[in-house]
C-alpha cells in the first residue's frame, strides 16, 4: 500500500514539472522570436541606420541599396483600405445580430462566421484571383477610367477585408454582450427607442472596445500575407493610387525567400522585415486587448 | 415617433441588414467561385497520384504528395502542440487557480502570441533552421507550425477548462485525489469533447497556414519517408500551381484550393459537432 502511495506522488510530481517546462517555455516563446529576429537584422542594422532604411526608398539589394518605405508604405495602404471597407460591415451587423436579429438570422451567420474563419488564406488568394482581380479589371477601373490589370492595392484591400470580418465581427459580438442590460432597459423605461438606446446607450458605452476590436483587426490584417500576396501585384515601388500594385512587408519576406541565402545582408534585410511587422502587430495587439480587459473590468 | 426618427431607423435597420447579407454572400462567392473552377479539373487521377513527369506542363499525375504532406505536417503539429498545450492549460486551471492575476496575465500573453502573423513564425523557424545547420525538411515544418499552432490550441482549451466549476475541483481533492489526477482524470474526462474541438481548430489552423511553412518544409514531388526529407504540402501546392502559365495546371490548382476547403469544412463539421455535445456534458 505504502508503494502505491509512493508512486501517486512521483507521478505527481513529474507531471506537474513537465507542466512547468511547457508553461515557461510558451511564455518565453515571444521573448526567443524577438531576441532572434533581432540578432538576425543586427548585421544590417551595423551598416545602416534604422530611420534611413524606413525612409528610403530604393530597394536594390545587389547593389546594396535597402529602402523599406515602399513596402511599409504599401501595407499601410493595404491595411487601411482594408478597415475602412470592413469596419462599417462589422459593426452594423454585430449591431444587427446582438440587437435586431431574429433567431433563424443567427442559426444561419453563425455557423458562416465560423467558416469564414476557418477557410485558409490561400483560398481566399484564388477567391481574389478567380473573383476580386477580374471584377475590378473589367468593370471597377474602367469605371474610374483607368486600363488596370486588377492586380492592384485595392484587391489586396477587398480580400483582406473579408478575411478580416469574421475576426473582428467575433471580438465585437463579444464586445457588446459585455454590456450589461440594466443600462438599455433603463434608457427604454425613460422613453428613448430602441433605436435611440442603440445609438445613444450600447454604441456609447462600447465605444473603446469597438475601437479595439478594429485594432485588433488591423493587427490581423497587417500580418496576412498569402492572399494579399496572391493579388497586389509586387511592384517594389511606392503606389501612387489604390489602383496601382503595391508590395506589402509579408508579401515582401514570403517572395524572397529563395535568394535571401546568397547575400548576408539580404537575409538580414528580410528579418528586419518581420522584426518590423512582429512589433507593429504585438504593437497594436498589445493597445487593443488592454483596452478591452479595461472595458470588462468596468462592467 | 416623428417621420424624420422613422425613416432613420428604417435607414440604418436596412442597412444593417444589407451589412449582414454582404457577410454571407462573400462567403457564397467564395465556395461558388472554388466549387466552379475546381470542379472540372476535380478528378480521382489527382488524389491518388504523385506528379509524373511533365505534371507542371499539364500531363499526367496529381497532387497526392501535397495531401500526404499537408496531413503528416498538421498532424504532426498538433500532437506535439497537444502534449505542450494541454498540461500548460491544465496547470493554468488546477495548480494556478489560487493566482488569478497570474492567470490573467498568461492568458493575454497568450492572446498576444495568438497575434503574431504566421510569417513571422516562418522567419522564424527558418532562422533557427540555418543556425542548426538543418536543411528544408518535414521536422523543421512541423516545428514551425507547432509553435504557430500552440497558442491556439492552449487558449482554445483553457476556454473550455475554464467552465468547470471550482466546486468539482475541490470535491476531487477532497478524496485525496493529486493535482496531477484531478487534471487528467477528472478536468479531461469531463471536458473530452472540447478538447476535442480545440484540437481540431488547431489542425484546421495547421493545414491551413503557408506563411509558416513557405521557409521551412521545402517542395518535392515525393510522398516524405523521413522527417529529414522536404515535403510538399496543400496550400504550397495551389501557390505555385496557380503561378503557372499553363491553363490545365492552374486548373489544378482550383482543384487543389476545392479539395484544401473541402477537409476545412469537414473539419470545421465536426468542430461543431463537438461543442455542441460538449453544451451537453456541461454541469452548472
Amino acid at each position: 500500500m505504502r508503494f502505491f502511495v509512493v508512486k501517486r506522488h512521483i507521478r505527481n510530481r513529474l507531471h506537474t514539472n513537465w507542466m512547468r517546462i511547457c508553461i515557461i517555455l510558451v511564455i518565453s516563446l515571444p521573448f526567443l522570436i524577438g531576441i532572434g529576429l533581432l540578432i538576425k537584422s543586427s548585421f544590417l542594422l551595423k551598416d545602416y541606420s534604422i530611420i534611413d532604411l524606413i525612409f528610403s526608398k530604393e530597394w536594390k539589394p545587389l547593389s546594396g541599396k535597402y529602402g523599406f518605405s515602399p513596402f511599409i508604405i504599401s501595407s499601410l495602404w493595404v491595411t487601411a483600405l482594408a478597415l475602412i471597407i470592413s469596419a462599417p460591415i462589422c459593426l452594423l451587423s454585430s449591431i444587427h445580430l446582438t440587437q435586431y436579429a431574429d433567431r433563424y438570422v443567427l442559426r444561419i451567420i453563425h455557423p458562416v462566421i465560423d467558416i469564414l474563419a476557418g477557410i485558409p488564406s490561400v483560398v481566399y488568394g484564388v477567391w481574389g484571383i478567380l473573383v476580386i482581380v477580374p471584377l475590378i479589371s473589367r468593370y471597377i477601373g474602367p469605371f474610374f477610367g483607368k486600363e488596370i490589370s486588377g492586380y492592384s492595392i485595392i484587391a489586396g484591400a477587398i480580400v483582406l477585408s473579408v478575411m478580416i470580418i469574421p475576426f473582428i465581427l467575433n471580438i465585437l459580438i463579444e464586445v457588446f454582450k459585455t454590456i450589461p442590460h440594466e443600462l438599455t432597459e433603463a434608457s427604454l423605461s425613460l422613453g428613448a427607442s430602441k433605436w435611440q438606446t442603440t445609438k445613444f446607450v450600447l454604441v456609447r458605452k462600447a465605444f473603446p472596445g469597438i475601437v479595439s476590436a478594429f485594432g485588433l483587426g488591423l493587427s490581423r490584417a497587417f500580418g496576412e500575407t498569402m492572399a494579399v500576396l496572391m493579388v497586389v501585384g509586387n511592384v517594389a515601388k511606392i503606389p501612387e493610387g489604390i489602383f496601382q500594385p503595391g508590395y506589402p512587408l509579408p508579401a515582401l519576406i514570403a517572395n524572397n525567400y529563395g535568394e535571401m541565402l546568397s547575400i548576408p545582408l539580404y537575409d538580414s534585410a528580410l528579418m528586419l522585415a518581420a522584426l518590423v511587422l512582429f512589433v507593429v502587430v504585438l504593437f497594436f495587439n498589445l493597445v487593443s486587448r488592454l483596452a478591452i480587459i479595461s472595458l470588462e473590468k468596468n462592467k | 415617433m416623428k417621420t424624420g426618427q422613422k425613416i432613420e431607423v428604417g435607414f440604418f435597420r436596412t442597412i444593417m441588414f444589407i451589412s449582414t447579407c454582404i457577410i454571407a454572400i462573400a462567403l457564397i462567392t467564395i465556395i461558388i467561385s472554388i466549387l466552379v473552377n475546381g470542379l472540372p479539373a476535380l478528378s480521382w487521377e489527382m488524389i491518388s497520384q504523385t506528379p509524373k513527369g511533365g505534371f507542371y506542363f499539364g500531363k499526367e499525375g496529381g497532387i497526392l504528395n501535397a495531401i500526404i504532406g499537408s496531413l503528416y505536417l498538421s498532424v504532426g503539429a498538433s500532437a506535439l502542440a497537444f502534449i505542450i498545450g494541454l498540461p500548460v492549460a491544465l496547470f493554468m486551471n488546477i495548480h494556478l487557480i489560487k493566482y488569478k492575476k497570474l492567470v490573467n496575465t498568461i492568458r493575454f500573453f497568450l492572446d498576444l502570441l495568438w497575434g503574431i502573423p504566421s510569417i513571422v513564425y516562418g522567419a522564424f523557424g527558418f532562422s533557427i533552421m540555418i543556425y542548426f545547420g538543418f536543411r528544408t525538411s518535414l521536422l523543421a515544418g512541423t516545428i514551425t507550425v507547432t509553435l504557430f499552432i500552440i497558442p491556439i490550441m492552449i487558449r482554445s482549451i483553457d476556454e473550455v477548462l475554464k467552465t468547470i466549476p471550482r466546486g468539482l475541483l475541490e470535491s476531487s481533492f477532497s478524496l485525496g485525489s493529486t493535482k496531477s489526477e484531478t487534471a487528467y482524470r477528472v478536468y479531461v474526462k469531463q471536458c473530452i469533447p472540447g478538447i476535442v474541438t480545440a484540437v481540431l481548430l488547431s489542425f484546421g489552423r495547421a493545414i491551413g497556414d503557408a506563411a509558416s511553412v513557405l521557409f521551412t518544409t521545402g517542395y518535392t514531388d515525393y510522398i516524405p519517408t523521413s522527417l529529414s526529407q522536404p515535403t510538399a504540402t496543400l496550400p504550397l501546392a495551389i501557390f505555385f500551381q496557380l503561378s503557372s502559365p499553363i491553363p490545365e495546371v492552374k486548373n489544378r490548382a482550383y482543384a487543389a484550393a476545392l479539395i484544401l476547403t473541402i477537409i476545412i469544412l469537414i473539419i470545421s463539421l465536426l468542430a461543431r459537432f463537438f461543442s455542441a455535445k460538449y453544451r451537453k456534458n456541461k454541469i452548472s
